[in-house]
C-alpha cells in the first residue's frame, strides 16, 4: 500500500504553546482520511504545516515516499497538495474565474487569458460534476457553490491531495450529501483526501481511517469501519462522553417573547427574514435550527435590537419592544449573547472589569451622577470571573484580547447570565469551545431555564439544538418552515426541514 | 510606562536626527542645540513665550488626542482654530462688553465656533460613514477662505489688508501681572485655561461615564452598539467636544499670544497637534508636557537662526521627524504585545489563540 | 458661454494634469490596500527635487527641454524613496497608516523648506522657465476639437494622459493588477493563492510616490515656476478626487476635471464679467463643499477596497 502523504513525528511549536507534539499522519492513496480532534486540538495546525503555512521544529513530511521541505503554500501546490480552508478566501466582487486563476494566471502575452482559463473550469466543473458558472460573481452565488470553487480552485492546479477543513460547517444537510457523493468522485479519479473535522457522524459516514489528536498529541490512527461514534469520541477527548444532556421536562409557563409577522431586511437589501411568528414561554428553551444565513442573524438582530425591522411585531411580556433602543431592551430583561464574540461581544482592548459591566456601566452602583464607581465594577467582574471559570492572565485586570477564545466566551456567558435575564438569547454559544466548556455551558444554560427564564437558542450544531431544546423552530430562506417538539422528532426530520421541506409534505 | 518610554526614545532619535541634519548644512550640533535651549529658556521673558507657544499646541493636542481615543482622526483642528478665533475677534470687536465678562465672552464664542465646525464631519460620519480624515481637510480649507474673504470684508486692519484689526490690549487675554511677571513676555491667560483642558479632559476619559462610553467606541464600535450605546451620538460629541478644544486653542492663539488674525494662513499648530497627540500617547498630561516640548523647539529656533546659519525649519523637521519615530515604535509596542498575550495561554489552551469557529 | 469655457480650459487642463496623476498614485496604493494621505508630502518631495534639480542642471546643460524632462525624472526618483518611508511603516511594521501618511507629509514639508532655505536663502526655488506650450501637428488643425484640445497643449498632459490610459489597462487586464487587487479586496486570499501581499504592496506605494512626485513637479513645471514650500492642499484634494471617482482610472478622470474646471472658475471668476457677480467666498469654497456632498452621495455605495487601511497580519485565518 503506497503512502501519498506522511507526516512523521512532526513537532510544531508557537511561543509559549506546543501546538502539535509529535504527530504522525500518514495517507493511503485513494483514502479519505479523517483528522478529529476537539477545537483547539492541534488539526489546523498539522494541516497548516503540511500545506506550507508553518514549519515544523522536528519531523518530517514524505511526499509519495520523497523526503520535502514545504516551505510555502507554492511549494505545497507544486507537489499536488491543495487546501480547502473552512474560510474561504476568495474575493467577493471577482468572478469565479478570476479567483480560481488568482497566483497561476494564464496570459496571452501581456494580457490575462481569461476565456482559456473559464473553458478549462468548465470543463473540470462538468467532469467532477461540480456545477458552477466560470464567469459567475463569488458575492451572487451561494455558500454551497463558493465551497465548490474552493474545491475547483485545488483541481484547476492538478491538486491530488485535497485538505478539506471543516467542509460541512456551512452546508446544508442536503449540500453535505452532496459533498460527500463529490468527495466519492474525486478519489474515484485517483485523488485521496484528508478532511479535518470534530463531527463524528461524518466521520462514520464517508472516512476510510482516522486519525485523533488530543491537546497536540496524537493519539493513534484507526480503522473508521472499526470503530464506534463513542470510542472515537473517547480518544478526542480522553474520557467517557455522554451525549445525553441531563434535563428535565420543561414546564413551561407564561409567554416571555412573542413574535408576530415580523420581516427583515438583510443587508443586500432583500428580505432575510420573512412573515415570522413565535412564541417563547418561561421555563422553555426554543432552538432555531437552520443553516447559516437563513434569516437567524436577521432575527436575532430585529429582537435585540441591532436592526430594524420592516414589519410585524415583537412583544416582550405583552409590551411592544420592536421600536425601542437597545438599552431599553436590554433593561427590559433580555440578554445576547452575541454571535461573533470578538465583534460585538467584548471590547478586546479593555480590562475584564470594563467588558463585564459593558451594559451596565451607568446604573449603580458602577456609577453615579456620571461618576464611575471602580471598586464596585472590580467586584462584580471578579464574581463572574470566579463563578464561570475564566481563566486569564492577571485575573479582572486582563485585557480582553489576551484571553483564549474559549476563555472570552465563557466571560460572556457569564456576563448575560449575570444580568438574569427573563429571555436569554444564545448564538453559538459554544462555537469554538472544548468539550467540557460546552457541557458546563449547557448545564448552565439549563438551569437558568429551570429558573423560570425564556432562553431563545440559535445554532449551527443540530446536534446542540436537537439536545438542549424543548420545542425547535426551522429556518429556511428566511421563512418559518415549522415548529416540532424535540423529543417527538430526530435529525432526519429536521434537517429535511431546514432544507425546505416542511412537514406536512414529508410523506 | 511604555508609551512613556517609546516617546523618549522618539524624541532623542529625533533630535538626533536633527544633528545629523545640522551637521549636514555644515553647523555644529552643540553650538546649534545650546542656541535653541537658551533661545527657549534663557531667561523669564524667553520661558514666558515658550509656554506662550506651547499653550495653542496643548489645545490642539487635546484635540486631536480626545477624538483619537474616540477612535477618530480629527485633522480639522486649523480650520477649527481659525473658526475659534474669528468668533472671538468678532466677538472683541463688534460687542462692548469689558473686563473678565469679555474675555468669557471671547472664549465661549471661539469654543462654540470651533465645536460647529468640527459638527459637520462628525456628523458626516455618524450618519454617512464619510471617513473623517478627508471631511476635516475639506472644513480647513473652507475656514481658510472664510476668513480670506470676511477679515477684510468685516473685520480688515487699519493699515494692513492681510490682517484682521488690531484688537485693543484689554480685548486680548493678556494681563499686566501676567506680562510683568514675565519681563515683557506675550505669555497671557491662555496658559491658564490650557491647564484647565488638561485636568478637565483628564477627568472626563479616566473617571466619568461619558469616557468610558467614548473609549468603547473607539476601540470597539460594534461592541459598544451592541451593549446599547449610541454611537452616532457618542461619535458627534466627540468631535464637537475635540473642535471646541482646538476652537479655544485658535482664541489663545489670536487674542492671547497674538492680537490680529493673518489671512492666507492656515495655522500649523493644527497638524502639529497631531504630533503632540502621538507623542503625548494620547493622555492629557502627556499632551501637555509634549506641547511645551515643541514650544521649546519652536521658540528656540529664532535665536538660533540668529546666532547660526540653521534655517528655522530645522524645529518643523525634528518635529516630523519624532512624530515618525513615534509612530512606527508604537507598533512595534503592539507587536510586543501580542507576543505577550500568546504566552498567557499557555495555561488553558494548548494552540494557537484560535478565532471563532477554527478547529 | 462657449468662449468662456474656450478662455478656460488650458488653465483648467493645467490645474487637472497634476491632480491627476497624483490620485492615479492614490489609486494603485490603496487598491494594493494602503492608505496613502502623503500624497501631499510626497508632491512636495516632486516639486522640491524637480525645482532644485532644473535649478542646477539648467547651468550644466544647453537643452533645456532636456533639463526639464530629467527635472521630472528626478522628481519621479524623489517620490519614489521618499514613499519607501511610509511603505516600510504601514506595511512591515503595520504602522497606523494615517498616522504615517501624516508623519511623511509633515517630514517633507518641514525638510524641504529646511534644505531650500539653505541652498537658496529665501526658502523658495525658481526656475527659469517651464516647458512652452505645442500645438500638436495635423490635429490641432481640426476645427473646434482642434483648437480646445489639440492648440498649446503641454507634452507632459499627453503623457499623463498616456499613463492613464496604461493604468486603467495594467489595472484590468494583466496579472499584476488582478493581484494587486486582490491584496487590497481581500490578501488574506491572495496570500493563500501564494502571492507575496507585502511584494504586491510596496509596488503600491512606490507607484504612488513616482506618480504623485511627478505630480508635484509639473506644478512647477507647467504653472507656478517656483517651489514654495507648499502645494496648498493638493494632495489631499487628489485624495478626495480618488474617492469621488470611485477607484477607478476614468472616474478619478472625471472627478479631476471636475476640480481644475472649479477651481479655475473661482480664479479668474474677477476677470469674467458674467462670473464676477458671485461672490469670490462661494466659488472659492465650491470644491471642497462639492466634494463634502458628494462623499455622502457615495457613502452608501462606495466602492472602496475592502481592506484598505487594514493591517495585515500574516498567516492569519
Amino acid at each position: 500500500m503506497s503512502y501519498v502523504v506522511e507526516m512523521l513525528n512532526i513537532r510544531k511549536e508557537f511561543p509559549g504553546i506546543v501546538a502539535n507534539d509529535n504527530v504522525t499522519l500518514t495517507l493511503k492513496k485513494g483514502e479519505i482520511h479523517a483528522l478529529l480532534g476537539e477545537n483547539g486540538a492541534g488539526k489546523s495546525t498539522l494541516m497548516g504545516v503540511l500545506f506550507g503555512m508553518y514549519q515544523p521544529e522536528r519531523g518530517i513530511v514524505k511526499v509519495n515516499g520523497k523526503e520535502v521541505k514545504i516551505t510555502n503554500p507554492n511549494v505545497a501546490n507544486r507537489l499536488g497538495i491543495g487546501m480547502v480552508h473552512q474560510h474561504f478566501k476568495l474575493v467577493e466582487n471577482f468572478t469565479v474565474t478570476e479567483n480560481i486563476i488568482l497566483g497561476s494566471e494564464p496570459l496571452r502575452g501581456m494580457v490575462l487569458d481569461i476565456d482559456k482559463a473559464a473553458k478549462r473550469i468548465e470543463e473540470l466543473s462538468k467532469h467532477y460534476g461540480l456545477n458552477v458558472d466560470p464567469h459567475a460573481k463569488i458575492e451572487d452565488i451561494s455558500v454551497g457553490m463558493q465551497q465548490r470553487v474552493e474545491i475547483l480552485k485545488m483541481l484547476y492546479r492538478e491538486a491530488d491531495v485535497l485538505i478539506l477543513d471543516e467542509p460541512t460547517a456551512v452546508l446544508t444537510p442536503a449540500e453535505i450529501d452532496e459533498l460527500m457523493k463529490i468527495m466519492r468522485n474525486l478519489i474515484k479519479e485517483g485523488k485521496s483526501i484528508i478532511i479535518i473535522t470534530h463531527k463524528l457522524k461524518e466521520i462514520k459516514a464517508v472516512a476510510d481511517r482516522c486519525t485523533v489528536i488530543r491537546r497536540g498529541k496524537g493519539i493513534g490512527t484507526v480503522n473508521v469501519a472499526e470503530a464506534s461514534e463513542a470510542s472515537l469520541a473517547e480518544m478526542m477527548v480522553g474520557r467517557q462522553v455522554s451525549f445525553k444532556v441531563n434535563k428535565k421536562e420543561s414546564t413551561p409557563a407564561e409567554v416571555v417573547l412573542k413574535i408576530d409577522s415580523l420581516s427583515v431586511k438583510n443587508n443586500r437589501k432583500v428580505m432575510g427574514l420573512k412573515d415570522f411568528s413565535l412564541e417563547v414561554r418561561e421555563g422553555e428553551i426554543v432552538g432555531i435550527a437552520g443553516v447559516e444565513g437563513n434569516g437567524q442573524t436577521e432575527l436575532v438582530e430585529a429582537i435585540t435590537g441591532l436592526r430594524k425591522a420592516e414589519s410585524g411585531s415583537i412583544l416582550l411580556y405583552g409590551d411592544e419592544i420592536i421600536n425601542l433602543p437597545i438599552r431599553q431592551r436590554n433593561e427590559k430583561g433580555i440578554s445576547h449573547i452575541p454571535e461573533d464574540r470578538q465583534k460585538r461581544g467584548l471590547v478586546l482592548d479593555y480590562s475584564l472589569v470594563s467588558n463585564m459591566v459593558l451594559q451596565i456601566y451607568n446604573k449603580k452602583p458602577f456609577s453615579r451622577n456620571g461618576l464611575l464607581n471602580v471598586p464596585a465594577m472590580k467586584a462584580y467582574a471578579q464574581n463572574i470571573l470566579t463563578n464561570f471559570d475564566v481563566r486569564s492572565g492577571e485575573g479582572a485586570a486582563s485585557i480582553a484580547r489576551t484571553l483564549s477564545g474559549g476563555n472570552q466566551q465563557k466571560a460572556i456567558i457569564g456576563r448575560e447570565l449575570e444580568l438574569d435575564p427573563k429571555l436569554l438569547i444564545a448564538v453559538q454559544p459554544t462555537r469554538g469551545l472544548d468539550v467540557g466548556s460546552i457541557e458546563y455551558i449547557h448545564k448552565r444554560i439549563i438551569e437558568h431555564r429551570d429558573k423560570g427564564n425564556a432562553v431563545l437558542l440559535i445554532s449551527l450544531e443540530l446536534d446542540e439544538v436537537l439536545q438542549l431544546s424543548d420545542r425547535i423552530a426551522v429556518v429556511n430562506n428566511g421563512e418559518l418552515v415549522g415548529i416540532v417538539n424535540a423529543a417527538e422528532t430526530d435529525e432526519n426530520e429536521v434537517g429535511l426541514m431546514m432544507a425546505g421541506v416542511s412537514k406536512e409534505r414529508s410523506i | 510606562m511604555r508609551n512613556t518610554i517609546v516617546s523618549l526614545i522618539s524624541i532623542i532619535l529625533g533630535l538626533v536626527a536633527g544633528g545629523i541634519l545640522m551637521l549636514f548644512i555644515g553647523s555644529n550640533p552643540i553650538e546649534g542645540y545650546s542656541y535653541l535651549l537658551q533661545g527657549a529658556l534663557k531667561n523669564l521673558e524667553r520661558i514666558g513665550n515658550t509656554l506662550a507657544t506651547a499653550t495653542p499646541l496643548v489645545f490642539t493636542g487635546l484635540s486631536v488626542a480626545f477624538a483619537f481615543r474616540t477612535g477618530l482622526f480629527n485633522i480639522g483642528a486649523s480650520g477649527q482654530m481659525l473658526a475659534g478665533g474669528l468668533a472671538a475677534t468678532a466677538v472683541a470687536l463688534t460687542f462692548d462688553l469689558s473686563g473678565p465678562v469679555n474675555l468669557l465672552a471671547m472664549v465661549l464664542a471661539g469654543l462654540v465656533a470651533g465645536a460647529l465646525w468640527a459638527f459637520i464631519p462628525g456628523l458626516l460620519k455618524a450618519k454617512f460613514n464619510v471617513h473623517e480624515v478627508v471631511s476635516t481637510i475639506m472644513m480647513n480649507w473652507i475656514a481658510y477662505w472664510t476668513i480670506y474673504y470676511i477679515v477684510p470684508g468685516y473685520f480688515k486692519g487699519e493699515f494692513l489688508e492681510t490682517e484682521s484689526k488690531k484688537l485693543a490690549e484689554s480685548d486680548t487675554l493678556r494681563t499686566p501681572f501676567l506680562t510683568e511677571m514675565f519681563d515683557g513676555s506675550y505669555i497671557n491667560l491662555g496658559l491658564f485655561l490650557a491647564v484647565i483642558a488638561v485636568i478637565i479632559i483628564a477627568f472626563i476619559i479616566d473617571k466619568t461615564t461619558l469616557g468610558f462610553e467614548l473609549k468603547a467606541v473607539g476601540f470597539n464600535r460594534f461592541a459598544a452598539e451592541y451593549a446599547g450605546m449610541k454611537v452616532n451620538r457618542n461619535i458627534i460629541l466627540s468631535m464637537l467636544i475635540s473642535g471646541a478644544l482646538a476652537g479655544v486653542g485658535g482664541v489663545a492663539l489670536y487674542t492671547g499670544n497674538a492680537s490680529s488674525i493673518q489671512i492666507g494662513i492656515l495655522p500649523s499648530q493644527g497638524y502639529d497637534g497631531i504630533a503632540v497627540a502621538l507623542l503625548g500617547a494620547n493622555h492629557p498630561v502627556g499632551v501637555f508636557f509634549a506641547a511645551v516640548l515643541f514650544g521649546i523647539l519652536y521658540s528656540g529656533t529664532g535665536f538660533m537662526n540668529a546666532m547660526t546659519e540653521i534655517p528655522p525649519e530645522l524645529a518643523n523637521t525634528i518635529i516630523a521627524i519624532i512624530i515618525y519615530f513615534a509612530a512606527t515604535s508604537v507598533m512595534i509596542e503592539r507587536l510586543l504585545n501580542k507576543f505577550k498575550a500568546k504566552k498567557s495561554n499557555k495555561e488553558d489552551k494548548r494552540g494557537p489563540v484560535v478565532e471563532k469557529g477554527d478547529s | 458661454m462657449w468662449s468662456i469655457i474656450e478662455q478656460i480650459f488650458p488653465y483648467a487642463i493645467i490645474f487637472t494634469i497634476p491632480l491627476l496623476i497624483t490620485a492615479l498614485g492614490g489609486l494603485f496604493s490603496e487598491r494594493s490596500g494602503i492608505v496613502n494621505i502623503a500624497l501631499e508630502g510626497l508632491m512636495v518631495i516632486g516639486a522640491f527635487s524637480g525645482a532644485l534639480s532644473i535649478h542646477y542642471l539648467s547651468g550644466v546643460l544647453d537643452n533645456h527641454t532636456l533639463v526639464l524632462w530629467l527635472g521630472l525624472l528626478a522628481a519621479v526618483l524623489a517620490g519614489v524613496l521618499f514613499s519607501v518611508l511610509h511603505a516600510f511603516a504601514s506595511i512591515n511594521l503595520n504602522a497606523n497608516q494615517i498616522i504615517s501618511g501624516t508623519a511623511i507629509n509633515l517630514i517633507a514639508t518641514a525638510l524641504t523648506v529646511f534644505l531650500a532655505r539653505n541652498i537658496t536663502g529665501s526658502g523658495n526655488i525658481r526656475i527659469s522657465s517651464g516647458f512652452s506650450p505645442w500645438d500638436v501637428p495635423f490635429l490641432s488643425d481640426i476645427p473646434v476639437i482642434g483648437d480646445l484640445f489639440f492648440t498649446k497643449t503641454y507634452p507632459t498632459t499627453w503623457l499623463v494622459l498616456i499613463i492613464l490610459f496604461a493604468s486603467s489597462f495594467i489595472l484590468y487586464k494583466t496579472k499584476f493588477g488582478l493581484r494587486l487587487r486582490s491584496c487590497g479586496e481581500f490578501p488574506q486570499a491572495a496570500e493563500a493563492a501564494g502571492i507575496n501581499v507585502r511584494r504586491i504592496r510596496y509596488s503600491g506605494v512606490l507607484i504612488s510616490g513616482a506618480f504623485a512626485g511627478l505630480g508635484g513637479a509639473l506644478i512647477i513645471v507647467t504653472q507656478s515656476g517656483e517651489f514654495t514650500g507648499t502645494v496648498a492642499g493638493l494632495g489631499f484634494l487628489a485624495l478626495a478626487s480618488l474617492i469621488f471617482g470611485q477607484w477607478k482610472p476614468l472616474g478619478v478622470l472625471a472627478a479631476t476635471l471636475f476640480f481644475g474646471f472649479a477651481s479655475t472658475i473661482a480664479n479668474v471668476s474677477q476677470v469674467i464679467p458674467e462670473l464676477a457677480v458671485i461672490p469670490p467666498i462661494l466659488l472659492k469654497i465650491f470644491p471642497y463643499v462639492v466634494t463634502l456632498i458628494a462623499l455622502v452621495i457615495f457613502s452608501k455605495s462606495s466602492q472602496a477596497p475592502k481592506a484598505v487601511g487594514e493591517t495585515f497580519d500574516s498567516g492569519k485565518r
